[in-house]
């Protein structure tokens, strides 16, 4: 694999592949020393654009793991404050010699006309409201990893939330659908995106109706600036028909698990304390970020085979 | 000195016909069999034309020269068959004052390679708040007003424009685009749109604007001119205005005729245009609408961009394509047009509605100015951008074979164009 740019270009081979590898990088991490040697001498550039906590820190930790070397970019301190283009800047740091670029922007496809500038690899860590394809693999890694199957064939996913500005939904709907899984969406009409009769998922606007059959419950964050557009007549009637309270976790199947990708806005979603949810996977999540994104760097990086 | 363009088929006012046309200086002075003159050129296994007429033509001049100047779009447009182009007027400084049409008028006249006709603004500094001084600019010579780049959104404003047009005899020519409904828009609302994440540009956005400016046309009897549709029910809005009998016109571009909304997976800023590309279903109405004539013609929306802007991300590069040189080939390549059709959609109705029929959009008769172009239907063909006259390169159609070529251009008598080169 050269870029990991969205989950249909790694397609459902790609997808089986990354997630078996997590499970060697998982096994790395419960070590005493986590480190190997397997990226000696390569170099991965972090490139966000955007904000990011969850994200930039677990591939720079997933790098650091595999011995590979890391350059930190930040918008704030570089050239690009003085205007320099994306393009001067990419082939800037290319001609220093880099393997990798991890790449976060607010613009959607910013990762795709990235590669037309530099031999290195692409990784989208997130581009505007379309595609954050490693996140999908932690979720679907995570969801295996708990209900300790690899098929998840007739599985119910519910992603519940502003799924029209959410690249991790776009990016689960089609991971998740790979492997057999059943989704539903649910939001307000205003939130969902238009035309979308081709995607495989079903929708709702009613969540109550859907958590009694939910064996996956994944919240997205709603964020404040959708009031400011309209998109949601009030932050209390959305929280009131979409957050997650007590009420709902108890209509919830007992076995049934919530996710959420972070990063959470208590009091708008999550009205619940998510330490007083029975099966919340949420540090579950965090944890596996950083095997998963040590799998994605691997399989893009190493010329050999995993010692 | 007289030219004698030999062997083509002439397409006039009888239809087509196989007859030499001779030219003594800036004037047809015979049409029939073997005519001599001082000079030939060959137009054997051709078609002659009245020079192509573009409606909606962005020149850059002034403001972005590096983009694009008058010169450099003159000889573009001499190679893409115009003897004639309208000047978009959102340069900078925009068309509001009589200054700098004049100023345009005469970086044409230096040019010499074609006939350029600045249009108006129709508010001051196409801002949407003021009214440009549209008598002032009227009594300048000017014929066709517009905000291009973007719509007049107040009905009142709009309104009082058509006022004074339909006093004047001037047309407004609208950018029919409801800004509020398009605010971040990269491409077309559609399942592409929603996959990609992206905001869309919903075909209501324009066929609201239309609707109102055929109702505002209806109350004030001004003739109102739209600029480039794009979608299926903007077109049988049209249809519906003109069987009233509505002082209404129409254009169409040669990629809202032949590209549509999936390109922008490629997430490839070349196919940014405003409006944008839409679905097949819209390109199959636009066809339609040419044929029966709801849309009177052709008109290329050329709009150089830097490549530096054309390497921006997709939600930030300006919007636009050239289009000068190749309308005639991607509009034949998408659309079944009869000799008779092109010169109709390319030349006579063009230059009807910008007024300039008085040198334009001829029917090739002795007395006529000699804007002519010379056009080989059959002739395949693929766009090199090393080639292209024009500054900037934000064409889509590299590498697509492209049919009907313009082997040679005449403006006023002169040949600025012989056998696909430029002459000056």
């Amino acid at each position: 694999m050269k870029h990991l740019r969205s989950i249909s270009e790694l397609g459902a081979e790609g997808l089986s592949r990354i997630l078996k590898l997590t499970e060697s990088m998982a096994e790395i991490n419960t070590r005493a020393v986590p480190k190997v040697p397997a990226l000696r001498g390569k170099t991965v550039v972090s490139l966000f654009f955007e904000d990011s906590t969850r994200t930039r820190l677990s591939f720079e930790t997933a790098a650091k793991r595999l011995s590979a070397e890391t350059m930190n970019f930040s918008v704030s301190t570089s050239s690009v404050n003085k205007g320099e283009s994306l393009r001067d800047t990419i082939e800037t740091i290319t001609d220093m010699g880099v393997d990798a670029f991890v790449v976060r922007h607010k613009s959607v496809g910013v990762p795709w006309q990235i590669s037309q500038w530099t031999n290195a690899s692409i990784v989208n860590a997130g581009d505007g409201a379309h595609q954050h394809p490693t996140q999908a693999l932690v979720d679907c890694f995570t969801v295996r990893e708990a209900l300790g199957k690899q098929d998840l064939s007739g599985l119910n996913l519910t992603i519940v939330g502003d799924i029209k500005h959410s690249r991790v939904a776009r990016s689960n709907i089609h991971a998740f659908s790979m492997l057999g899984a059943n989704i539903t969406l649910v939001a307000p009409p205003t939130l969902l995106p238009l035309n979308i009769e081709h995607w495989p998922v079903k929708v709702s606007n009613d969540l109550d109706a859907v958590l009694a059959s939910t064996d996956v419950l994944y919240m997205l964050r709603l964020q404040s600036e959708r009031m400011a557009q309209g998109l949601v007549p009030s932050l209390h009637e959305y929280s009131t028909r979409y957050g997650l309270d007590e009420k709902r976790v108890a209509a919830l199947q007992s076995s049934a698990v919530v996710m959420h990708p972070g990063p959470m806005n208590r009091g708008v979603e999550m009205l619940i304390d998510p330490s007083d949810i029975p099966n919340s996977l949420i540090h579950r999540q965090v944890t596996n970020g950083v095997s998963v994104r040590m799998a994605v760097l691997f399989d893009l990086l190493s010329v050999e085979e995993l010692s | 000195m007289t030219i004698v363009i030999k062997g083509g088929s002439v397409v006039g006012a009888n239809g087509v016909e196989k007859v030499d046309v001779l030219v003594d200086n800036d004037v047809i002075v015979k049409v029939g069999s073997n005519l001599a003159g001082d000079v030939s050129l060959d137009a054997t296994g051709c078609h002659v034309f009245p020079g192509f007429v573009d409606l909606h033509a962005h020149l850059r001049e002034p403001g972005r020269e590096d983009t694009e100047t008058i010169e450099t779009a003159s000889r573009a447009g001499a190679k893409g068959g115009y003897t004639a182009l309208i000047a978009m007027p959102n340069t900078n400084p925009a068309h509001d004052s009589v200054t700098v049409i004049e100023f345009v008028r005469e970086q044409a006249r230096k040019a010499g390679l074609l006939d350029v006709f600045p249009s108006g603004c129709i508010t001051m500094g196409r801002l949407g708040e003021a009214l440009a001084p549209l008598a002032e600019l009227s009594a300048a010579g000017v014929r066709i007003f517009t905000d291009d780049g973007s719509g007049v959104q107040d009905p009142v404003l709009m309104g009082r424009a058509m006022q004074y047009a339909k006093t004047l005899g001037v047309t407004m020519a609208q950018h029919c685009e409801v800004s509020a409904l398009t605010q971040g828009a990269v491409m077309n609302e559609c399942g592409c749109s929603s996959d990609m994440g992206v905001p869309g540009w919903p075909a209501v956005a324009e066929e609201m604007m239309v609707q109102r400016d055929i109702e505002m046309s209806r109350l004030t009897g001004a003739s109102v001119h739209f600029l480039h549709l794009s979608t299926a029910r903007s077109v049988d809005l049209v249809r519906a205005a003109k069987s009233e009998g509505l002082n209404v016109t129409a254009e169409v571009t040669p990629h809202h005729l032949s590209l549509t909304q999936e390109l922008l997976k490629s997430f490839d800023p070349i196919y940014k245009v405003n409006p944008p590309l839409r679905s097949m279903d819209d390109i199959q109405a636009l066809k339609a609408g040419l044929l029966d004539g709801t849309i009177d013609a052709v008109a290329t929306d050329h709009a150089p961009h830097a490549r530096r802007d054309k390497e921006l991300s997709l939600d930030q590069a300006p919007p636009g394509m050239i289009g000068l040189e190749t309308a005639l080939g991607v509009v034949l390549s998408a659309v079944d047009l009869d000799p008779v059709q092109i010169a109709a959609v390319m030349s006579r109705n063009p230059a009807r509605i910008a007024q300039i029929t008085e040198s334009h959009g001829r029917n090739i008769g002795v007395g006529d100015i000699a804007n002519l172009c010379v056009v080989d239907l059959d002739a395949m063909w693929q766009v090199n951008p090393a080639k292209l006259a024009s500054k900037s390169k934000n064409t889509p159609f590299v590498g697509r074979q492209l049919r009907g070529i313009v082997r040679s251009t005449m403006y006023r008598g002169q040949i600025t164009v012989q056998d696909g080169e430029a002459q000056k």
